[in-house]
């Protein structure tokens, strides 16, 4: 993993954090949505904070695709996890929504979780997976792939 | 106490999400699987080669149907819920599913560091309902 791919990375995790708060306060905006009125959800796209969401998740889409064509679906992922901690840390400050300690301590969980798979490989040697299950510690293929 | 009717709302619209959700990241997972790594086509093509070089890839397109699917889930869901309960447990669990997926269909070495990742990623997401 170079710099620059780390950077990639941490553009994933900030745009989807951001890009998911703008949804949500766009939609709370709006009120709920009724499941016998679901073109209102259609109208949703063209409120200002909607739409500043989409554009924030357009910019993730692009630098995801862009990860995921040199690592791993399963190291993508957990590798953007502290956007677990940007999210609840703007729903909690700016959407000021109640976060109690059992999910403060949820999202300590996930993000430990998931940053322990950083400390692997990111990436599968398409000829690796055969002797995978045997391997409980698999060397870097990354660098290989490289 | 939660109305147990709330409760189950809440279990469909999050169960929604991660299915459509785990169908397009595994399918668009595998499309730039094909289309190979994008710096070298970008290098190679620009940037216009680039994204043609994902657009035209036909795995690629039902990802993306799949991945809009979810999204408007996603939309439905923060009408009606909180974003920090909806978005860390689609989240949360759509990486546990795609997991399994991504061993399953992708081949990925799932191995046994990524597996107590998916534990704790799974305890995290059972304390958020609380």
């Amino acid at each position: 993993m170079t710099f620059r791919r780390y950077l990639v990375l941490a553009v994933v995790t900030l745009t989807a954090s951001c890009g998911d708060t703008f949804l949500s306060r766009g939609m709370k905006s709006l009120g709920p949505v009724s499941l016998d009125h679901p073109t209102q959800l259609i109208h949703a796209i063209f409120s200002p904070w909607v739409a500043a969401g989409i554009v924030l998740l357009i910019g993730f889409f692009a630098s995801y695709l862009t990860a995921l064509s040199w690592a791993d679906l399963t190291y993508v992922l957990p590798a953007s996890s502290l956007g677990y901690v940007i999210m609840t840390l703007l729903a909690k400050f700016w959407l000021h929504e109640h976060v109690s300690t059992m999910r403060w301590l949820g999202v300590v969980f996930i993000t430990a979780g998931v940053g322990f798979v950083t400390r692997g490989p990111s990436w599968t040697d398409p000829g690796h997976h055969h002797h995978a299950a045997h391997d409980e510690n698999p060397a870097p293929v990354e660098e290989v792939r490289r | 106490m939660i109305p147990s009717h709330a409760i189950l709302a809440t279990v469909a619209m999050v169960g929604s999400i991660v299915i459509t959700a785990t169908a397009g990241d595994i399918l668009t997972a595998s499309a730039m699987r094909q289309v190979g790594d994008l710096d070298v086509i970008r290098a190679r093509s620009g940037i216009l080669g680039a994204a043609w070089a994902v657009v035209s890839n036909g795995r690629f397109g039902v990802g993306v149907l799949c991945l809009a699917l979810s999204f408007f889930s996603l939309l439905y869901a923060f009408s009606h819920r909180d974003l920090s309960l909806i978005g860390p447990a689609a989240t949360s669990l759509t990486f546990v599913t795609n997991a399994l997926a991504a061993k399953i269909f992708l081949h990925e070495n799932v191995d046994r560091r990524r597996w107590t990742a998916a534990l704790f990623v799974c305890i995290g997401v059972a304390l958020l309902a609380f």
